[in-house]
Parts: C-alpha cells; structure tokens; sequence
C-alpha cells in the first residue's frame, strides 16, 4: 500500500459507542492526514482509547463511518484493520518473554505456512531496522530488552505487517526520558518515511513536542483539533479539562520540625556481590518534602523496600519519630504513623478483583472502629467509605464494585484515602502520580503538599524530574544505589540533576558518601 | 551383569517415559498441562495389546495411538473449551482410563487383568554396530518403536523450534492473549498439543505391551506416565532434556530390576525409580522454567 502524503488518510464521521453505563465516544469526527503525527489528548476515560480501538477493530461502533484513503471502510476486526494498513501499538506489550525478537515480529504472520527460515526473517527485519533507524538484535531474547526496546519490537511488528498508519496507544507512559527521545527520533524517521502516526497521550509537552496537529476529547466528544505550533500547553490543558489548570503549585511555606524520618547509612544487598543500596542516608524532617531522583533501576525501589520493612537490609538504621525501627514488619510501621504509597498500585497498593470499601480499609480491617467481635462493622466502614468518596472525589458507581473497575486515577485516589485518613506522621509516596491524567495528577500533588502544610514528613520517590522539583524541598540523587548528592530544590536547574543522576558528577561533603 | 547389558535394559525401559515425556513437552509447550497421561498410557498399552491381537503389531500401534487420541480429546474439550481446572480433568481421565480398560479386558478376553500373549514386531539389529562386541546387546534385538522414539526427539526439537506449528504452539504456552490478538487460533493449537500427547502417550502404552511384555496387564504403566511429566520437568520441558532425564528413570528402572539377589527387601529396591524421580525434582525444580501460561486455561478477556 503506496503511502498519500498530504491527502487525508483516516476520517472518522460521527462515530459513537456506548458502554452499558457511559458514552465512550459520542459522535466524534475526526480527520488524519497522511504523514502526519497526529497526536490525540484527553483525560484518563475521555474516550482515547476507545476511539483508537474502533479504528483498529477492536470494537464495533454503535454509529457513525470511517473513511480510509476516501472510501468508506466497515473494519471488523483486527485483521481487516491490518489488511488496510492500519496497525496499533498497545499500552500493555503483547510480546512473548522467552522468545527472540524475531520470533515475536513475525508470529501470527509467519512468512510461510509450514517452516521458518529464520535466516530470510532476520535479513527482512535487518532491512526494517536499517530503514528507521532502529537499533535491535533480532536475535535477542525479549527478556533481555530494556522496556524502550520492547517497545521498538512492537512497532516492528506493526511494520513488518505492512501498516503505514500507525496508532500508538501512551507509548510514553513506560519510558524513562532518554528512552522518550529515541522514541521521538524513531517516530521522526517513520514520518520522513511517510507514515501517519497517531499518538494517545496526555502528556502535553510530549504532545507540542512531537506532534503536527493535536485533537482533543473530552468526555467522549471531539473538543477541537489545533496545530500544534499554534497552541501551547496551558490552553490544550485547559481543552481537555474544561477548565484552566495550574501548573505552577505553590509550596505552603512551613518551617521544618523534628526529623520524622531518619535513615543512616542503610546497604541493601543486591543479586550479585555489589549491593542495590549503598549506605544510604537522608534525614525527613516534619512539614518537608525529601524528593528521591534518581533514573530507575539505581536502587530506589529496593531503598523504600528497606525503609517499608519489606526488605532486608545488611546494614544501616531506619528512625521512625526518633525511635529505632529498623527491621519492624510493615504493619508495625504503619501502625508507628508511617504511610506508604507504593510505585506499582495494582501489585502492590490495591487487591484489584475485592471491592472498593474493602481496599479502603485494608490493613485497618482490625481499628476498633472497622471491627466488632462478630466480624467487620459494614456500618461504621461503609459511613467512612462514602465520607472518603467525598473528600478525595473519588468517582465511582457502587462502593461495592471491585477496585478494578476504577481509572487509574481515582484508584490512586482510593489509595491515598486510605493512607491519609489514619493521620500519619510520616508519608512515603513512590512515583504517586504515574500513569495519571493532568487532573488526578494535580490532585495528588495538591494533597502530597497538603501532608506537608499539615507537618507531615512526606518522602517522595519519582522518575519525572518535573513533578521531583515542583514539590520536593530538597531532592536527593540516588545513582548506582547510592546518594551521591542532596541540594535544595530551589537552587538546582534540571541539568544539574540529570548530570548527577546520570553520574556524571557527584557531590562530597559531610553526610553523603563520596 | 555387564555395563552394556545394563544400558540396553536402560534404554528398552526409558522408551515409553520418553514418548509419553516428549507428548507432555507438545501438551505443557501450548499451556496445557495434562496429568491424564498415565491414563492416556493405559488406554494404550489395553488398545495396542487388543489391536495387536487381531491384526498384528501395526494395527496395535494405531488403534493405541487412537486410544490415546481419545482420551485426550476429552481432555482438551474439558479444560480448553470448557476451561475446566486441567488437573482435575487430567486426573479424571487415569480413572476413567484405568476403571474403562478393566470394563472392557472383560468384554474382549473375558480376563480382567491381563490379555493373552500378542503379536510383536519383528526386532531389528543396527547394521555394522552390532559387529561392535561391547555394543551388541543394546543394538540387537532392538524394537523399531525404540528407533521411533529416539528419532522423535530431533523431531520434536525441529518441530518446536523451526516450524510455523512450533512457533505458534509455544506463543499459546507464553502469552495466549498475545498471540491470539495475532490472530493464532489458540484453541485450535491446544488442541493439537493435547492431542500430540494423548497419541504419544498411546504409543508408549503399546510400546509395553506389545513389545515390552508381550500382553497387556492391568496396571502395567506404574505410574510412567507420571514419572514421564517429572522427565519433561527434568528436561526442561525440551525434548532432549527430557530424552536425558528419561534415560535417567529407565537407567534406576533398571538397575532395580537387577538388584533383587541383593539383601535389601525386594520392596525397596523397587522404589528406586520414584524416589530418583522425587530427588530429581525436588533439586531441579527451582531452576526449571515452564511457559508462562502453562496450566492456566486462557479467556478472552473483555478487552
């Protein structure tokens, strides 16, 4: 299929689809030019996603038409979408762990019926990755790729099939930013090449910075289609809101109190015989953000782990409001006033398929006010459950829907009710607002500096940079397991952080190993 | 009692592990995992043994084969179609197996336990080899089915690994959603893998009867089909790990059949095989790897 560069390729008229319960897409009209980015925003729920499927089959709509390259298309599943030329890259990949690059590319589209000549396969994907400038092994193992580069493997396989449209679902959401920028130059060589990308996202200088025109939805209805060059990030943020948002978050000025938190020296040991953590040492004090950058995999998972109770650690001390606390169990520590907000809240933060009150009190199940000597007091849990609803605007049905029904925005919501509503003293919140859309992000933010006006110490552990230095009052850099720099949040630009994170510069002075 | 001698045992002992361990690599490699195989087993030792019989060791070999089939088709309705647990339903085949061939011995000899004696394929001696004094007793008097199952280890290797099936047969075993969005026809190729097992598991069934012991006996199997799914743990769930791990079981089957003048109880050394195979896992089985779907029933997901 020749690519039409500069002709309309894909136009969408009117399409609706309803869920039972909530309109996903209500008469969206949306046109794509060929050798375009097209990027496409909106909030968690505002019918992205949904939208994208249509296009590639996944769901029927109620109404409306699509159009490919002018004609009018009914595309009933995936593989009428890739016999068009239309291929999409999922959010969650759909590779096989234990197979080889090449396996993945052409399962399902094997180049003959009966055996694999895996040597023409690995020449063809050659050529594929020389075209787009790709750097991948074809025959590496998935499992030994980076997430960056199993993301390069899906757009592969989209390309082996042929698309010139290509649809990739929040390709961002998993990246770390060096990784974000290789995906940029690869996605630059693809449009050069002549094929049309569309781009979910809600990330909005992403959007500005990749994309030729942006659409936006809201609520499942079409908001407008701008060019990227003429907008900026505060009226598309305001596009997909409905409302003006606000970057810029103001610090409470509060002066900090006693050190809540104390970790001296702490080591972790790791697989081999270098530890994941290296004596590591920070102090949090009462109404203080300590913010943790570092680029993933230095060690900070392992580090809170430590701090948690969940790990062990062959050296060093945690101090908990100035008693010893090391080697305590996670429930002692949470009921010594420590709450935790973990990275990963579907592993860790939320038992997904048990219901909404249910999550909302987990491992407060025993507080005198949950429990009676029959069984659980549903009275008194759920008069606290719709009281949290209320105050962290959690958006939801029934209370008695498993958590898994939620977005992810309102079931990190549900998470931070239930860590902030026992009153702790002190906060550790592990990447609070990944995978969220600008306005669960803005309220997570806003009750994390809530904690800290309250004279919480809230440690703060992130990979975006951004979100590291708008909250965090002083930010320590963790690289190679180790801290290798603590400075203050207002005297630090974001090159200096990244030199550090990097470690490409570290400081020495009292109270940081050298 | 020579070296040679021993390993020629070995080898005749190992054969129906072998093929029933390479049936359960197609059956756990597309994700399912079939316990009924020691069913499968019997169904083929009672079918081979009857076929046999009537029509000569050929017919044996097929209507074995087809037993087995059966069983497993069974099997794969259950627990791909209907999603049913899949030990559950693997273990319900052994019973309806073992409670079936009873039923039926009655019917076609009017012996419960045991058949009369059938007919068996003629043995081959390896050309040349045989000339070799140390190797003679493990290349005369060799059962075709042996070379069959010693050829089907490269088979299935390049099987598994070279083909179109292969490659789609291990998608479905890793990550049915994956390969299913695209477009491999899960069920289909579950189905296939059953069904590969219950044919092997058939054959090595008929491989003991017909050519082991000339006859079938109720209970023949011992339990092979189970120590076979150790093999095919042992072996990694790959062919030729699991043709050295079942060399290993029919190496202990076989040394506990020459041991019995010593002063050790009879019974004990009867166990040796089981408590190798018990060893053997429980050292291995912290670094073996199954597919990672492997026993979990796939569903389409609303998504």
């Amino acid at each position: 299929m020749s690519s039409t560069t500069g002709a309309e390729i894909v136009r969408l008229e009117g399409v609706t689809k309803r869920f039972p319960g909530v309109l996903a897409n209500d008469r969206v009209d949306l046109s794509i030019m060929g050798g375009e980015i097209h990027a496409i925003v909106g909030e968690n729920g505002a019918g992205k996603s949904t939208l994208m499927k249509i296009l590639y089959g996944l769901y029927r709509p109620d109404s409306g038409t699509i159009y490919l390259r002018g004609a009018k298309q009914s595309i009933d599943g995936p593989g009428r979408a890739v016999a068009l030329g239309i291929g999409m890259v999922h959010q969650h990949f759909m590779l096989i762990p234990a197979f080889t690059v090449t396996e993945n590319i052409i399962l399902g589209h094997e180049p003959s019926r009966t055996f694999l000549n895996f040597k023409k396969v690995a020449t063809h994907i050659g050529e594929l990755c020389r075209k787009y400038g790709f750097s991948l092994d074809p025959g590496a193992p998935v499992s030994s790729l980076s997430v960056g580069e199993q993301q390069r493997v899906e757009i592969l396989k989209v390309l082996y099939r042929g698309a010139d449209v290509l649809i990739l679902d929040e390709p961002t959401a998993v990246l770390v930013p060096q990784e974000v920028a290789e995906l940029f130059n690869n996605l630059r060589a693809l449009k050069a090449a002549g094929k049309t990308i569309i781009f979910i996202s809600h990330k909005l200088d992403e959007v500005l910075e990749i994309a030729d025109r942006v659409s936006v939805l809201r609520q499942g209805r079409m908001v407008g289609t701008v060019e990227a060059a003429r907008t900026d990030k505060r009226a598309l943020a305001e596009m997909m809101v409905g409302r003006p948002v606000l970057f810029d978050l103001t610090k409470p000025q509060v002066t900090p109190g006693d050190v809540l938190l104390d970790v001296s020296g702490l080591t972790v040991p790791g697989r081999g015989t270098r530890p994941v953590v290296n004596a590591a040492s920070f102090k949090v004090r009462a109404g203080e953000v300590y913010g943790i950058a570092g680029v993933e995999g230095n060690g900070q998972t392992e580090l809170i782990e430590a701090v948690m109770g969940l790990r062990k650690p062959i050296a060093g001390a945690v101090h908990l409001q100035g008693q010893a606390a090391t080697g305590l169990t996670p429930g002692e520590l949470r009921r010594r006033g420590l709450a935790f907000i973990p990275e990963d809240r579907h592993k860790r933060g939320l038992v997904l398929p048990m219901t909404i009150w249910e999550n909302l009190i987990l491992g407060f199940h025993r507080d005198p006010g949950f429990s009676k000597p029959s069984g659980l007091n549903l009275k008194s849990i759920m008069s606290h459950s719709n009281e949290m609803k209320k105050r962290f605007d959690i958006r939801l049905s029934r209370l008695e829907n498993p958590v898994l029904a939620l977005s992810g925005g309102n079931q990190q919501k549900v998470i931070l009710a239930r860590e902030f509503s026992h009153d702790p003293r002190v906060i550790i919140a592990s990447q609070p607002s990944r995978g969220l859309d600008i306005g669960a992000t803005e309220f997570v933010h806003q009750q994390i500096l809530k904690a800290k006006g309250a004279g919480k110490a809230v440690l703060l552990l992130s990979a975006d940079l951004e979100e590291v230095m708008s909250l965090a009052d002083r930010i320590g850099v963790i690289y190679n397991g180790e801290i290798v720099a603590e400075l203050a949040a207002d005297q630090v630009t974001p090159q200096e952080l990244g030199l550090y994170m990097t470690g490409g510069k570290r400081q020495t002075r009292e109270g940081v190993p050298a | 009692m020579g070296v040679s001698e021993l390993l020629a045992s070995a080898l005749r002992m190992s054969v129906p592990i072998l093929l029933t361990a390479l049936g359960a690599v197609y059956t756990e490699r597309a994700g399912v995992v079939n316990i009924g195989l020691e069913g499968m087993m019997i169904a083929g030792t009672f079918w081979g043994a009857v076929g046999s019989f009537y029509y000569g060791p050929f017919v044996g070999v097929l209507l074995g084969m087809l037993a087995g089939m059966l069983l497993a088709l069974i099997h794969a309705v259950a627990s791909v179609t209907f999603k049913i647990n899949q030990i559950v339903s693997g273990v319900a085949m052994n019973i309806l197996a073992a409670g079936l061939t009873r039923f039926l011995c009655i019917q076609f000899f009017s012996m419960a336990t045991t058949s009369p004696q059938v007919h068996s394929f003629k043995a081959w001696s390896i050309p040349l080899l045989d000339q070799v004094s140390f190797l003679k007793p493990v290349v005369t008097g060799v059962s075709p089915l042996i070379v069959v199952a010693l050829l089907l280890v490269p088979v299935t290797y390049y099987v598994l690994n070279r083909t179109v099936f292969g490659l789609r047969l291990r998608s479905v075993g890793e990550n049915p959603l994956a390969a299913d969005t695209l477009g491999v026809n899960v069920t289909l190729t579950q189905y296939a893998g059953v069904l590969i097992s219950g044919a092997l598991a058939g054959l090595a069934g008929t491989y003991l009867a017909v050519e082991h012991t000339g006859m079938y006996i109720e209970g023949m199997t011992q339990g092979r089909g189970f120590i076979a799914l150790a093999a095919m743990i042992f072996g990694n769930w790959a062919p030729v790990g699991a043709m050295w791990a079942s060399f290993l079981f029919g190496l202990s089957e076989s040394i506990s059949f020459r041991v019995v003048a010593s002063k050790i109880p009879y019974q004990f050394i009867k166990m040796i095989p089981y408590v190798v195979t018990l060893v053997v896992l429980a050292g291995v089985i912290r670094r073996a790897t199954p597919p990672a779907a492997d026993g979990v029933p796939y569903e389409r997901g609303g998504e």
